[in-house]
């Protein structure tokens, strides 16, 4: 049976970033992920990382655009640790070896991004997830004395003790459907988001909210669940992510009459304003009618020079090419906001503890908050790094003081016949993937860019038709070797949990603010509804819905305009 | 909708059955990639398709199998084009990998393969000396040369039709040789020599790649492979004048001499010249004597085959016209930056399919130095084969 002083579950940046963390504080550490790492959807994000490194930037001004982005949900403690922290944070990454893009000075040169005050946002033309995913593995491969590494291993569910403390996780091997227990002084969670739930999305397939849920499962406090963000630009159909690098090297939006719509929303910072401000901009063009017929608007990125393109932008040339038929250097392409990330998430403080003992978080799993109603582009590598770091060093010190657990084998007699169930259910139900679709759709509908009561009321109905549903829901595969059936449908769990979670939420939040713009309660209202909403489980039904404060230090809320 | 037929390739090892082939009618817009079409397939008929996928944008690697026999990602290959593509031009099919051992279906065992390949380069960086306070200071264009390979996905395309990988699967391979160059381009790294000092004595390095451009064909980011193993070799011989125990620089200098000698290769004195020194001379080496000996059944049997004649082995062939032939070898051989290509670096003028980047006369060094690093503008159009 391995035991570890730290698991960590989950290896994209979050999740490497606090093994390299928890190895160096002197840790014995297990990293899991259901995926190869570097498969991880750290991947995807290409743009950029924030941080205030350039002498006549501050970390002041880069928590403060943040708590601005935030639309005052965000915790100002938690912001101001991960502003001040970003420059150090970055030239580690440098060191580590990532390839960021220079000056002609061969210093570390920077691009402009959304909702920011100054180009602070450090990138490898546009694949900087991918290059920082890479070289952290580089890292991992390189202390691999220290870390043990546990590739296409997936979490099951996770382990607790009398006292409620956690204890590791049961995990199966996907390559051979064995199970086992991970005893681990303490776990971290850095499974990433949940942005399957929605249909389409820029989330990769593997964002089925596993860590929320376990989580939440197990007694953790979920907290911004409402808080779901539409990026502005992504393909239609498939959903796909054009970068906000290509608005920040200078692309223009326009609507089908070709006016360009963001002087009449954001005179000021344009295409630059926050993800929430520019996609309910692009949403208000299209339920107007002033978009195209399939629905979209156009991002024009024929205004920024062609070889810049080529150089800076080159993925999404590719993507334009290979998703869309589109030469972005010489014609627009037609985007639409689409789901992209869950600002919410298991509710952690600033060492990324959890409110269950020796349980952490770190990453888009959790939830802080530093990104409160609207995350800013490139601040979300910046939150799994510094996160990611920091949890790793607190979880391995709190395992120096604690005694290695011994799980007992009946759970794994249990976990195995809950999972033998589902392989053996009769064919009669409904298909996984039909209820995975019909969730996803209907999330879209109705808990997307705009939303009401009578929508989410109906969501609610459905999500909990879709639990039932998915009680019984059969699959084909019957085997041990690489059953992704199996997974699917534990998975379809997971994501029935957190959806259930963010209508939930939703609903409760009666004011717009952030990514959450209720047509039923359309402003902001400081009075009632600055504050977090919190959600803990409570038996099978719906999950209990309580609030906790914000936390102000320097930033009293003002009205925010871009 | 249209329909279209994919005829995947099944293999359930449980059943302790062969593999088999597996038809399956999908209705999907042809631009949706076959990766939607196995999915779909996989939702609606049958769940226990196997195949690794997920970010469906050709940027997590997961997907790579072979398409009509060709490796590549499958949600980066369109369902149309692939119909159009096809051996019949109806039926889609789709196959693991290959150089990797099969598990389920389309997922192969990379981590058996590839992933060894790749922990056998060293891949992390290796600075000289403590981190500088700040970041290290070094040319912008050294660090777009190296993002070529920080490319790469991992996918294994490359892995799957490595000629000479088939024949030696112990050859370090396509992808592990990139990933290497992303170190010794790196200018941070301090390790330069004895990386390729380890990568030219390793019998499966660099040397043995055979130039059969398979892997620029296959990858689907433009990371070009093979090109950055040509790289690793002129940075070793020319830069670093590592002489390997292989003798794959040398065999590569008696080469080029023969062929700028007469404008053809002539195979008689390759052999010699590769282990006794590139001269007329270099047959009397006890070296090349030994070698010439060992040789001795392979050449016997091509003559009996009459693979060869005996005239035409020992005597040196050449074209008619060698002035041509010169210009070209002392125009390269003039040009004081070397030419190299590059993804990420275009020319100033609007033609996409000219680009490239240069590194100085001794670009090793300069490598490390950083200052020889012209910018592409005036050198002369050279195509990248993966523009």
């Amino acid at each position: 049976m391995p035991a570890h002083d730290v698991l960590i579950i989950g290896a994209g940046l979050a999740g490497q970033r606090a093994a390299l963390a928890a190895a160096s504080a002197g840790a014995t550490v297990a990293i899991m992920s259901k995926v190869h790492p570097v498969r991880s959807h750290s991947n995807a994000a290409a743009g950029g990382i924030n941080a205030a490194l350039n002498p006549d930037d501050s970390w002041e001004s880069h928590a403060f655009d943040t708590v601005k982005g935030s639309d005052y949900l965000g915790d100002q403690d938690a912001i101001e640790i991960m502003c001040r922290e970003a420059p150090d944070e970055v030239l580690q990454l440098e060191h580590w070896g990532v390839t960021f893009h220079r000056n002609d000075e061969g210093k570390l040169g920077t691009r402009a991004f959304g909702g920011a005050s100054a180009a602070r946002t450090y990138y490898v033309a546009d694949i900087t997830g991918q290059a920082l995913l890479h070289v952290l593995y580089e890292q991992l491969m390189k202390y691999h004395a220290q870390i043990d590494r546990y590739e296409e291993w997936f979490v099951t569910s996770l382990l607790q003790d009398d006292t409620g403390a956690c204890t590791g996780a049961i995990a199966r091997s996907i390559k051979d459907g064995r199970l086992e227990v991970f005893d681990a002084k303490t776990t971290i969670l850095a499974s990433g988001g949940a942005g399957q739930c929605f249909k389409p999305t820029t989330n990769a397939l593997i964002c089925t909210g596993d860590g929320i849920a376990q989580a939440y499962r197990l007694g953790a406090t979920l907290m911004d669940m409402e808080m779901i963000q539409y990026h502005p630009t992504t393909l239609a159909g498939n959903g796909i992510l054009i970068t906000e690098g290509a608005r920040g090297e200078g692309a223009h939006l326009y609507n089908a009459q070709g006016e360009r719509f963001m002087e009449k929303y954001a005179p000021n910072k344009m295409e630059l304003a926050s993800r929430d401000v520019v996609s309910r901009a692009e949403q208000t063009e299209i339920n107007e009618g002033r978009g195209f017929p399939d629905g979209t608007v156009a991002l024009d990125i024929t205004k920024v020079p062609r070889n810049r393109t080529l150089e800076a932008l080159r993925e999404i040339v590719n993507i334009g090419r290979d998703f869309a038929g589109v030469d972005i250097t010489r014609e627009p392409i037609h985007i639409k906001p689409g789901c992209h990330y869950i600002m919410g998430g298991v509710k952690t403080d600033v060492n990324g503890a959890t409110e269950i003992p020796n349980l952490y978080a770190a990453g888009e799993v959790a939830c802080v908050s530093v990104h409160g109603g609207n995350r800013l582009g490139a601040n979300s590598l910046l939150d799994t790094l510094i996160f990611g770091r920091r949890s790793g060093e607190h979880a391995a010190q709190v395992a120096n003081g604690t005694v290695m657990p011994s799980s007992s084998h009946a759970r794994v007699r249990d976990e195995q016949r809950w999972i033998d169930a589902i392989i053996g259910r009769e064919k009669g139900g409904r298909r996984v993937s039909e209820i995975k679709d019909e969730l996803g759709t209907m999330m879209n509908e109705k808990c997307a860019v705009f939303r009401d009561e009578a929508g989410l009321l109906e969501a609610q109905r459905t999500v909990r038709r879709l639990k039932e549903e998915a009680q019984v829901a059969y699959i084909d595969d019957r085997g041990t070797v690489f059953n992704q059936d199996v997974l699917g449908a534990i998975e379809l769990g997971y994501m029935l949990d957190v959806a259930e979670c963010i209508v939930v939420a939703a609903l409760e939040r009666k004011e717009s603010r952030g990514a959450q713009f209720r047509t039923d309660y359309p402003k902001r209202n400081d009075d009632e509804w600055l504050k977090h909403i919190d959600l803990n489980r409570d038996g099978d039904g719906p999950p209990k819905v309580s609030h906790s404060p914000v936390t102000i230090t320097q930033w009293e809320p003002m009205e925010r305009t871009y | 909708m249209p329909e279209y037929t994919l005829r995947i390739r099944r293999y359930l090892p449980e059943t302790g059955e062969a593999p088999y082939w597996e038809e399956f009618g999908v209705d999907l817009d042809g631009h949706r990639s076959v990766l939607d079409g196995i999915l779909q397939a996989k939702d609606r008929f049958d769940g226990s398709i196997g195949i690794r996928c997920s970010c469906r944008a050709a940027i997590c690697g997961s997907c790579g199998v072979r398409i009509n026999g060709r490796p590549g990602l499958a949600c980066h290959m369109h369902l149309q084009e692939a119909e159009k593509s096809s051996a019949d031009g109806k039926t889609i099919t789709v196959e693991p990998m290959g150089n990797m051992p099969v598990i389920k279906d389309l997922i192969t065992d990379m981590d058996a393969v590839h992933w060894k390949k790749i922990r056998r380069v060293t891949p992390w960086l290796l600075p000289e000396g403590d981190p500088p306070e700040r970041e290290y200071i070094v040319p912008k264009e050294s660090m777009v040369d190296v993002t070529q390979t920080m490319a790469c996905i991992q996918c294994g395309a490359c892995v799957s039709d490595c000629l000479s990988m088939e024949v030696d699967p112990d050859f370090i391979g396509p992808a592990a040789l990139a990933k290497a160059y992303r170190f010794v381009g790196d200018p941070r790294d301090g390790e330069q020599f004895e990386r390729l000092k380890d990568l030219s004595e390793d019998p499966h390095g660099i040397y043995d790649c055979t130039h059969c451009f398979n892997c620029i064909e296959a990858c689907p980011k433009g990371v070009a492979p093979m090109n950055q193993i040509m790289r690793l070799r002129r940075i070793a011989g020319a830069d670093h004048g590592i002489e390997d125990r292989n003798n794959g620089h040398r065999h590569e200098q008696a080469f080029i001499t023969l062929v700028r000698q007469g404008g053809l290769l002539h195979e008689a004195e390759l052999l010699p010249r590769s282990y006794g020194g590139d001269s007329w001379f270099g047959k009397f080496h006890p070296k090349a004597g030994a070698e010439l000996l060992d040789s001795l059944p392979v050449i016997t049997k091509a003559l009996m085959r009459r693979k060869v004649t005996p005239k035409a082995a020992m005597l040196p062939h050449k074209i008619k016209d060698t002035k041509q032939l010169q210009r070209i070898f002392d125009t390269v051989a003039d040009r004081d930056q070397r030419f190299e290509l590059n993804l990420y670096i275009v020319q100033p003028d609007d033609e996409p399919s000219t680009e490239g980047t240069r590194h100085g006369g001794n670009g090793g060094g300069d490598v490390s130095g950083g200052q020889a690093h012209g910018s592409a503008s005036s050198s002369p159009p050279e195509r990248s084969p993966n523009a």
